[in-house]
């Protein structure tokens, strides 16, 4: 994964509550296992009904066509569990959302790829929200995880939290796989007590 | 210490603490499903990283299978590579697969608990947000997405935070016709999408031990609906004698032996919550989705409501919801004409549901112009249901029987509506062109679904049962 420490983009208001991965990333966009994440998301919103370019949807306007930053409501991320709502993401460069809340899993997969999920109290997210839509598009903000601070148009930087793991985790480009692959003896020896403790879990056969 | 289920279960399936502070639990069943386990796959190949426990790993087709009567690989073509590579990646990695032809093929969520793969007081993955529905049987169950799935392969662990612990207690007895379904919806309604957010669930209470099994996972199937992952029953008697026998179930002395500890996982009194919530049932009448969210639901003789009465946070997200569903506030669900009825999905596809539909199908016709569907979730629900003569008693109303598999659900197999349609789904979501593009989604229990078919519009199960209808 690559390492995040920070990221300089144009901020894209996208400002509803409750934005699934149903609308992020349809499912199935293509036949095929090789799918285009880029033209993924976001794929029907874009769209108008006879299937046009519709000029209204934000990440189409001029401004916002080559948004780094997507800054959001409550809940983002809400739904299915599919990764290509993140993978989307990062086929248009976008590597950072801000939003008020994330959905569990999709703030899971944001981390797991790099993307940088930014949680703002209800002030700072009125705040920052307000000067997202007044640069519009104009001048680029600058998420930066090594002082956690939000910079850009309209006023002085932003501060915002983020668990000490999750950041050393994106500052180092860590690989999950390998966090945990250093327990496996811990592993192993769990194994082995559930054996003991509770068999029946540690084997799933078919009894017929 | 008093301990709850959710403690008891976390606390033995701890391995360790990773160096981020992420505790490390130990996933006794893993079940794959094609969309999403091919990228899995892939990724360990590239990384040569071997599935350390094969034997523990279960894999399913079930989210692109067509559900059309002979299917094949083909019979859906935006499925057939995902099948393929998913009967060669469990190949390659010696993983138990219900193929496509499996007579025990189905979606993974049915799969799992009718097998006996999942059990009481185990960790269970899979890379879908509807993990939480084998929690009925009292197991501990997280959706997850594509990088977890691969992490789970190589180390059957996940490695995570410990959520905070919610009580749901369901007073009273359900009135006739209503379901484990209606009231979940109701509890979506009343504690909204996140209401759950960051907690795992244990629902508990009169109206959920009178449950049968299947309606217990019908109710934690739909915890990912108010964001919470997890979501789970204490087992009890009727879940032991549920599971006894399944052929992936612990048998003879085994068997006595896990009955021993299972009976010790239920909250030990006075255990802590960190939130507990009280919904009666008692007054419960069947209920319905009216607009694009599955918080936003009314009860069966109810209106969409008027948007004073929203939440103001809320109006924006209903005003667009009133579009998109083509509705005016104040408007009257029952009475409103369906092109489509859906049955099936891992919410409502065992056989207890078709059961259910069937009572309400028997000797009546499907109304002109409505297109029905009954997919069951499993092949297995599927013969059941054949062998006591349900699939006769849908076709001969005018419904499409179809192979088991999630179907209209999310689309993905093919099965979709056309524009504009309204349909009444015994699904779990209602969000825009889910079902098909423009398609308007109404979510409802079996009996509704199929008091609606017959109807033609969206219909009251007791009213129609009753005649007034």
């Amino acid at each position: 994964m690559a390492p995040f420490t920070s990221h300089t983009g144009i901020a894209a208001p996208m400002l509803k509550d409750d934005i699934n991965t149903d609308q992020i990333a349809p499912i199935l966009h293509s036949r095929g296992l090789k799918e285009d994440y880029k033209a993924m998301l976001f794929m029907r919103a874009r769209q108008r009904d006879d299937g046009s370019e519709d000029p209204d949807f934000v990440l189409n306007k001029p401004q916002f066509r080559g948004a780094g930053i997507l800054v959001t409501g409550q809940n983002f991320g809400a739904g299915s569990s599919r990764e290509s709502a993140v993978w989307s993401m990062l086929a248009n460069n976008i590597r950072v959302i801000v939003a008020r809340s994330f959905a569990d899993i999709y703030r899971e997969n944001c981390l797991q790829n790099g993307v940088l999920p930014v949680v703002l109290e209800t002030a700072d997210a009125d705040a920052f929200t307000a000067r997202v839509v007044a640069a519009d598009g104009k001048a680029p903000f600058t998420v930066d995880l090594v002082t956690q601070r939000i910079s850009g148009p309209g006023g002085g930087d932003i501060a915002f939290e983020i668990a000490p793991a999750d950041r050393v985790r994106l500052l180092e480009g860590l690989d999950d796989i390998g966090l945990t692959l250093k327990h496996m003896n811990e592993i192993a020896s769990w194994e082995q007590r559930a054996a003991a403790a509770q068999p029946w879990l540690q084997g799933a056969n078919d009894s017929r | 210490m008093p301990h709850t289920l959710f403690d008891k279960i976390w606390d033995f399936h701890l391995v360790g603490q990773r160096a981020d502070g992420r505790d490390l639990i130990y996933i006794d069943r893993h079940v794959l499903h094609e969309l999403h386990a091919h990228h899995a796959f892939a990724q360990l190949e590239k990384q040569q990283r071997p599935v350390h426990r094969p034997d523990l790993t279960f894999a399913v087709q079930d989210h692109t299978v067509a559900t059309r009567p002979g299917r094949d690989d083909d019979t859906n073509p935006s499925g057939t590579a995902f099948i393929r590579a998913m009967r060669e990646g469990t190949r390659r990695n010696g993983i138990k697969l219900f193929d496509i032809d499996d007579p025990e093929q189905g979606i993974s969520h049915v799969v799992a608990p009718e097998l006996g793969i999942v059990l009481p007081g185990a960790t269970h993955a899979v890379p879908d947000s509807h993990a939480s529905t084998v929690g009925g049987v009292g197991a501990l169950a997280f959706g997850c997405g594509t990088s977890e799935l691969a992490h789970i392969l190589v180390t059957q662990v996940m490695a995570l935070k410990r959520p905070k612990r919610m009580r749901v207690r369901l007073d009273g007895r359900l009135g006739a016709h209503v379901s484990a379904k209606d009231l979940a919806l109701r509890l979506i309604a009343e504690l909204g999408v996140a209401g759950a957010r960051g907690y795992a669930v244990e629902y508990s209470g009169a109206a959920v031990r009178a449950m049968p099994i299947e309606q217990r996972m019908t109710l934690c199937n739909l915890n990912i609906e108010m964001g919470g992952r997890s979501g789970f029953v204490a087992p009890d008697e009727a879940t032991f004698a549920w599971l006894e026998g399944r052929p992936y179930a612990p048998q003879g002395a085994m068997w006595d032996r896990a009955l021993k500890h299972w009976r010790g996982l239920a909250s030990d009194e006075g255990a802590a919550f960190d939130r507990e919530v009280v919904l009666d049932c008692e007054e419960l009448e069947p209920q319905i989705s009216w607009g694009t969210d599955p918080s936003q639901v009314v009860g069966i003789s109810g209106r969409v409501p008027d948007l004073a009465a929203i939440d103001p946070g809320r109006r924006a997200a209903a005003q667009s919801a009133f579009g998109y569903m083509g509705l005016e506030p104040g408007a009257a669900l029952a009475g409103l004409p369906v092109n489509r009825v859906f049955i099936g999905s891992c919410t409502n596809s065992r056989l207890p549901d078709l059961e259910v539909a069937a009572a309400v199908v028997r000797g009546r016709r499907v109304a002109a112009g409505v297109v029905a569907m009954v997919v069951p979730g499993s092949s297995n629900v599927k013969r059941e249901a054949e062998a006591v003569g349900l699939d006769r008693v849908f076709r001969d109303a005018g419904f499409f029987w179809g192979e088991s598999g999630c179907s209209m659900c999310a689309g993905g197999n093919g099965d979709r509506g056309q524009p504009g349609e309204r349909c009444v789904s015994t699904t779990n979501r209602n969000f825009e062109n889910r079902q098909g593009p423009k398609v308007r989604t109404h979510l409802a229990s079996p009996a509704t679904a199929a008091a609606t078919a017959i109807a033609g519009r969206i219909a009251d199960v007791r009213r129609l049962l009753s005649g007034a209808a």
